[in-house]
């Protein structure tokens, strides 16, 4: 019973991880590329972590594969964030056939401020200067 | 596993930009935790366990980094 389960979650991890690795090859942007990876990776390693937990049966093991799931789940997110956000104000396009740009004109491009129009962004500089 | 890595070691050679190479370090790494998980499994040594932890550490550590830098670049410029 526990042999089948092992079987079938590392066989589910490696086809989850096979299919990020298309899709950071297939994908047309740099912004779906993240998208796939982190999600699909996740789960993949995710998935192998637990049945190696399930292979060895012990408490040590078992809390430390814990340990390594909860920090991917943790850091994933923050680094898919941070390398997005990076890459935008670097310049990178969008997809030509995406649609919608909700970040366009939206970000100061010195100050890297987030506000709903880049006039109020100097309105804002402009009356700290005067103070 | 031994495909996945070839993939995206393609996608680390050919990546247009830096960004691109960056989001590929990254899978490469998180595949390498699968690998490595894989191998502990198949030799039956759960000490390897440690190592994909650290590689996990290092993986966001180094993408942390690779942002800041390119935020920083593009200040500067």
């Amino acid at each position: 019973m526990n042999d089948y389960l092992i079987i079938i979650l590392s066989a589910l991890g490696a086809i989850f991880i096979l299919l990020a690795a298309i899709g950071i090859i297939r994908m047309p942007d740099l912004y779906l590329r993240i998208s796939v990876t982190t999600k699909a990776a996740t789960l993949g390693v995710g998935l192998l972590l637990i049945s190696a937990a399930i292979y060895f049966n012990e408490i040590g093991i078992t809390s430390r594969v814990l340990a390594i799931i909860t920090f991917i789940l943790l850091t994933a997110p923050v680094g898919a964030h941070m390398i997005g956000r990076a890459s935008y104000f670097s310049g990178v396009k969008l997809w030509s056939k995406s649609k919608e740009d909700d970040l366009k004109g939206k970000y100061h491009p010195k100050t890297h401020g987030l506000a709903s129009g880049i006039d109020e962004i100097e309105e804002k500089n402009e009356s700290k200067k005067s103070i | 596993m031994a495909i996945s890595t070839l993939l995206i070691f393609i996608r680390f050679l050919i990546g247009p930009t830096l960004s691109d190479r960056v989001v590929a370090l990254d899978l490469l790494l998180t595949t390498g935790i699968g690998i490595i998980t894989i191998y502990s499994i198949y030799t039956d040594q759960p000490a390897f366990l440690d190592i994909a932890m650290i590689m996990a550490l290092i993986a966001f550590l180094g993408t942390v980094a690779f942002s800041y830098y390119l935020d920083k670049r593009e200040k500067n410029e």
